[in-house]
């Protein structure tokens, strides 16, 4: 007989947010409904290998964690009405149907309430984003605390708050008035993003646990454009992340050094993620109802399908941050709108206008300053120009100033370069 | 559900005649919203902190100050009660509070209260009485 093992952990990890779901709708408890999905798991665990594995397994996971949830409400006596609410409910959905294993599939789907209610603007954003990854992720609490180097007490005690104000405050269960409903997914999409850049830009931890992270981003991206088919800008997320992630096998070199963009191997780059992207970038745009996410997605797909580094549409490319400065100024955006300018219209053009920023925000006392990759950009220009003193001078800022390790190891190596050059 | 919703402003800010106004009228509209949706259970303002006495028990003996119990940027200056069905109920009340919305100093807390069994015997108003 086949092992089960790698089965049912694939159940786990496919349905286990679906599931999950439906068990909070049913019994109001997040408690409840974890330790119930836990026992049906741990059932199956010893069943499926005796018995075969069921027709469908998720319906049978549905139904075992369903039965515990009865138990549980029967032995909460204080919890006398959400018993017989449960039970009710549980008939009701049984009611001419023969095959309960059937039923589990025609299960509304309550992801799309359960993701408003984990990413609720009254919780903070951590415990969002730790609250998302457990529930509709399917994530270990261990798995968690790993992925965000806290360790595993502190996690469980953040979930465990959060769970408790849930419950407390009663935060509702479901999708928001269409009204509130722009201001919700965003608060949804910044926490899928959170998920996949601290899998994407983190840099110490397993490499195994951050990729987790990024398909875990992924699919629930993948999920809320089907729950909420008409926003091109959840449309606009998934595609950024999908483009961003086709480069996941080149941005670090094997010893663990920080590859640019433009020396990375792109034969290496994920194709399949690549076509996908840019496929629903350019169906989100041609909905004429253009956002940060689209905007984003739509520069990283001019990255993605240039065949060499120097065959990049810049010009493309700078127009695009120019509509993004335009809905959405920052002055990171203004930064990299300037740098693709340099690329795009001349070296010595686009530092004046890097020059003009930095000027700006020092008379306008902002943070650009202090912020690495100011100092980076303006040192790549000035290394382009050949003008090795002032780009070294701008490398040894930016190595002030930058704190994570791969990204000084590659300034490092600039500055050495630009510093050699002068000998 | 109950909902208290504790408003914080700086009570010494200056205001014109005018910001007065807009707030007075603010809170009229809030809590004819609150009414509207059959939320509002009460919604009173505070006099200043200067008129407060604060009780707290040192070495077995009550002590009354004059004051509030701290110093504080921001000063409890009012409440609403609400009763509904979940926290996105008392947001929508809280968010037309002008505190909330009108800029100045100050914020809106929203706390649930929390379900309190009486004692036999000791129903409404009366429990209160007795606490």
């Amino acid at each position: 007989m086949p092992e089960p093992g790698p089965t049912i952990e694939q159940v786990f990890r496919e349905e286990s947010g679906k599931i999950m779901a439906s068990l909070i709708r049913l019994s109001g408890s997040f408690d409840w409904a974890e330790e119930a999905l836990q026992d049906a798991f741990i059932s199956a665990l010893s069943s499926w290998p005796e018995r075969g594995m069921p027709a469908n397994p998720t319906a049978w996971i549905m139904t075992a964690a369903r039965n515990r949830l009865v138990d549980f409400a029967r032995r909460d006596r204080t919890r006398a009405n959400k018993e017989s609410a449960l039970t009710y409910d549980i008939e009701l959905r049984s009611q001419g149907n023969n095959a309960p294993e059937d039923d589990a599939m025609h299960l509304p789907d309550d992801r799309l309430r359960l993701i408003f209610t984990c990413c609720h603007p009254a919780l903070n954003q951590e415990a969002q984003v730790a609250l998302t990854l457990r529930t509709l992720g399917g994530l270990t609490t261990p798995e968690i605390a790993r992925a965000f180097l806290v360790p595993e007490p502190t996690m469980a005690q953040r979930l465990v708050r959060a769970k408790r104000k849930i419950e407390q405050a009663r935060i509702p269960y479901e999708t928001p008035p269409p009204e509130q409903l722009p201001e919700r997914l965003a608060s949804v999409m910044s926490v899928i993003y959170l998920i996949f850049n601290e899998g994407y830009s983190a840099t110490t931890g397993s490499a195994l646990i951050r990729r987790e992270l990024c398909q875990e981003a992924i699919r629930l991206a993948r999920m809320l454009s089907q729950l909420v088919p008409d926003e091109p800008e959840i449309t606009g997320l998934l595609a950024l992340m999908l483009l961003q992630d086709s480069r996941r096998d080149t941005r670090v070199d094997d010893g663990g050094n920080l590859v640019i963009l433009e020396e990375q191997n792109r034969s290496r780059w994920d194709r399949a993620e690549i076509d996908e992207g840019t496929r629903l970038v350019e169906a989100a745009l041609r909905r004429h109802r253009v956002g940060p996410n689209q905007l984003q997605a739509a520069i990283a797909a001019v990255h993605a399908n240039a065949a060499s580094s120097a065959q990049t549409d810049w010009k493309e490319i700078a127009a695009l941050y120019a509509e993004l400065a335009a809905i959405s100024p920052s002055a990171v955006v203004a930064l990299n709108h300037a740098v693709a300018y340099a690329l795009a219209e001349g070296l010595d053009v686009g530092l004046a206008r890097i020059d003009a920023l930095g000027a700006s925000d020092l008379a306008n006392r902002g943070k650009l300053l202090d912020y690495h990759l100011y100092h980076a950009a303006r040192a790549d220009i000035l290394r382009r120009l050949g003008r090795n003193i002032e780009a070294a001078a701008a490398y040894r800022e930016a190595l002030r100033l930058a704190a994570n390790e791969v990204e000084r190891a590659y300034l490092t190596r600039r500055l050495e370069e630009v510093s050699s050059a002068l000998r | 559900m109950r909902y208290m919703l504790l408003i914080y402003t700086n009570e010494n800010a200056e205001q014109t005649p005018e910001q007065r106004q807009q707030i007075i009228e603010g809170h009229g509209r809030a809590m004819e919203d609150a009414t509207l949706r059959g939320f509002l259970r009460g919604a009173e303002p505070l006099f200043p902190t200067s008129s407060a006495t604060t009780l707290r028990a040192l070495n077995g003996k009550t002590i009354l100050t004059d004051g509030p119990f701290a110093e504080t940027k921001e000063q409890l200056a009012g409440y609403y009660l609400l009763e509904c069905e979940s926290l996105d109920d008392a947001i929508a009340i809280a968010r037309q509070i002008p505190t909330a919305c009108g800029g100045g100093d100050g914020c809106v807390e929203i706390r649930p209260i929390r379900p309190f069994s009486a004692p036999a015997g000791l129903t409404g108003v009366s429990r209160a009485g007795h606490a």
